[in-house]
């Protein structure tokens, strides 16, 4: 027996960890970039939702149709993985089909079962891919989806496809072996949805079935292991990071927006109000956002987790009616200004020297000034990104920082700091309403 | 009766302490339109007994539209003004006909100082009505259809959907829901400070595309919680030329319009 398909085995595992862990360390190092936040309280409530939020898929089910073919691919990602197990370890070991004679005829109906996911996950696949090559769902072909966008999407539709049909031609190959070759091949019993493919293979010489078994089997392992690589790359990245990022989800009502400590600060020395803390307050920084390290590490953490569905800029008002924002594409430019200036920094850049920012040079100004702050964005995603939270740190940098708010806001701020109202009307005037009331006579 | 508004500095000076404090908020105070709102909720609290004061002259902006706008400054400054004024008072429970001042000063005024019990007047029209204190069923809009339009500061910020249903339901009216509502009801344009400036380019204003989709449920009364969904959804029905046909109401109004016995006018 040659041990050269093991060590081939090993060599390309050892090679893709080795690339996988680079890629996890460059993303967890590109994520810390931001500043701390505290989302450790709660913990049973956090729990509770990955569970239902990533795990139970419970927002993804707000739109049935997606969402049940997602739940195919969904399923399918976490159940096979049993089966790469396998595969791992008959690799490692020069096996074939290790875990068959263990667990006896259950071997068959597990393998039975796989293949009908295979096929489900097929099957999604295809329909996805109709839906963004032909029927062209409207918020795939948004501006922000052009290029490598909708490339990844269609590139992660295709790889799983060529995946789960190289499972099935292993499988039926594998029973024809079975027949011709009764002392090599474990009998699994009838494998029903790669019977199908049979009549593809059956003319073939044993010789060459068995390297058509070989090679679908390699071509399924590798390809799962260059698809782990692409992913965190890509997109997809989501199967990972949608169960961190919702542990991590902001659990507050959406409509409370985080007290900036720093304004505090410095707003009660302006009041002559005593600050609890003794100590003078730590240097401040920048007020708002310009760029990804001025966002909090869970702002970097939504980009990573985010997939690239637009449901966000689907139900965004602004979007809707023809503004130039789209929370989708404000994750996305949080994520490429991240690699960005990530690898800026991975080859040796100065911090914070690259000449470049997320506001201005990936996001404008038109589109954090469209937002209405309505929070149907973070209602919509299935994963609980808050896309919103970084327009208002934007729109903080813009205001405090720069004094570059619109003209109309300039106006309206200081209408509120000379009238304590947003108009322009007299504060003596804020209780005439009462009197026109006070003089009407009344029924009773 | 003669229509009693207390302020606090009058009750204070008496020593007396309100059932709950009424924030008018600017709108209410200012606006043309939601004047009417102040005083018929003003007009409900009266007919209810409820012993209720305002600030009066001493109210100010939240700083809500400051905040979404990017100006945390000027947001603390008002809100530290504020605070001052309603602790001064020791004011324990405030209700508000805004949905943005509403949202302010209940989840932004406590990292800052301020806890208050705070109530959307939706939600204590809806109590008022359980408890039996206003009565309104049987009224005016019996049958008639009403669209009910969800602000974002109430509802997805908030998770207050079904009080303001409630009231309506109250009224005896046939409630038609808009297809985006609740959790996915589309926002009037005005949030975020929107309301302060002129819409960035696009191909419609937001108001209109929601307008058209009240108007498409066949009510004719859109019922609004809030000044600024009032002011856009008011604007969107003059730009369809509906005005004579549709009217953009508060819940306040509804229930007042609902019993001609309260209202005066």
């Amino acid at each position: 027996m040659t041990y050269l398909p093991q060590i081939a085995f090993l060599a390309i595992l050892a090679v893709a960890g080795f690339m996988l862990f680079g890629r996890i360390r460059q993303i967890r190092k590109n994520i810390l970039l931001g500043r701390p936040l505290d989302r450790s309280d709660r913990k049973s409530e956090r729990w509770k939702t990955m569970l239902l939020v990533a795990f139970g898929q419970q927002k993804m089910f707000k739109r049935f149709i997606p969402a049940f073919f997602h739940f195919f691919i969904y399923a399918g990602f976490l159940i096979i993985n049993l089966e790469v197990l396998e595969f791992v370890l008959d690799g490692l070991l020069g096996t074939h089909r290790l875990f068959a004679p263990f667990i006896g005829s259950f071997y068959g109906v597990a393998i039975n079962f796989f293949e009908f996911l295979a096929l489900a996950v097929l099957v999604a696949c295809v329909v996805f891919l109709i839906r963004r090559n032909i029927l062209r769902v409207a918020r795939f072909a948004k501006p922000e989806m052009k290029g490598w966008p909708a490339l990844d999407g269609n590139l992660i539709l295709v790889i799983e496809s060529i995946l789960m049909l190289a499972i099935l031609t292993m499988n039926a190959t594998d029973q024809l072996l079975q027949t011709q070759l009764p002392e090599a091949y474990h009998q699994t019993g009838t494998l029903y949805i790669s019977s199908v493919l049979i009549p593809l293979f059956d003319g073939l010489s044993t010789g060459t079935m068995v390297v058509v078994e070989r090679f679908a089997w390699w071509f399924h392992i590798v390809g799962i292991l260059a698809f782990a690589i692409y992913v965190t790359y890509s997109k997809h990245l989501h199967i990972f990071m949608a169960f961190p990022n919702t542990w991590y989800s902001n659990l507050n009502v959406k409509g409370k927006f985080e007290n900036m400590e720093t304004v505090t600060n410095e707003v009660k020395m302006m009041l002559g109000i005593q600050s609890d803390q003794a100590a003078p307050p730590a240097e401040v920084g920048r007020f708002g956002a310009k760029d990804i390290m001025d966002l909090s590490w869970k702002n970097l953490m939504d980009a990573y987790a985010c997939t690239e569905c637009g449901r966000c800029t689907s139900e965004c008002p602004a979007n809707i009616t023809g503004k130039k924002l789209s929370p989708r594409k404000i994750m996305m430019d949080t994520r490429d200004r991240m690699e960005e200036y990530g690898s800026f920094l991975a080859k040796g850049g100065e911090p914070g020297a690259d000449g470049k920012s997320l506001l201005g040079d990936h996001i404008s100004k038109e589109e954090i000034n469209a937002c209405t702050t309505c929070n149907a964005c973070t209602e919509a995603c299935p994963v609980n990104i808050d896309p919103l939270n970084i327009i208002v740190q934007m729109r903080q940098y813009v205001a405090m920082e720069e004094s570059g708010s619109p003209a109309s806001w300039n106006t309206m701020f200081s209408n509120i700091e000379n009238n304590f109202a947003p108009w322009k009307f007299s504060p003596s005037d804020r209780f005439n309403w009462a009197n026109e009331l006070k003089q009407e006579p009344s029924k009773d | 009766m003669e229509y009693k508004i207390a302020t606090m500095a009058e009750m204070a000076a008496k020593g007396e302490s309100p059932e709950v404090l009424f924030w008018v908020g600017c709108a209410g105070s200012f606006d043309d339109r939601y004047k009417r709102v102040t005083t018929a909720f003003v007009k409900i609290l009266n007919h209810a007994g409820i012993k209720f004061a305002v600030l009066g002259q001493e109210e100010a902006c939240t700083g809500d539209p400051a905040k979404r706008a990017g100006n945390e400054f000027l947001f603390q400054m008002q809100a530290m003004a504020n605070i001052q004024v309603l602790n001064g008072y020791e004011i324990k429970k405030i209700v508000t006909a805004c949905p943005h001042c509403f949202n302010t000063l209940k989840n932004e005024y406590p990292s800052l100082g301020g806890d208050y019990e705070v109530i959307h007047h939706s939600t204590y029209l809806q109590q008022l009505i359980n408890e039996g204190r206003v009565k309104v069923a049987g009224g005016a809009f019996k049958g008639k259809k009403i669209t009910y339009h969800d602000s974002c500061y109430l509802g997805r910020a908030n998770q207050v959907y079904e009080a303001p249903r409630e009231v309506i339901s109250a009224l005896d009216a046939d409630l038609v829901e808009m297809k985006r509502c609740r959790t996915t009801g589309l926002c009037c344009g005005a949030g975020g400070a929107q309301m302060f400036k002129d819409a960035e380019k696009g191909n419609k204003e937001i108001n209109i595309e929601r307008t058209e989709e009240a108007l498409s449920t066949g009510a004719e009364v859109i019922a609004a919680a809030c000044p600024f969904c009032m002011t856009m959804l008011s604007d969107g029905v003059k730009n369809k030329e509906k005005e004579s046909q549709v009217r953009v109401l508060d819940l306040a109004e509804l229930i007042l319009a609902s019993k001609p016995d309260l209202s005066n006018s």
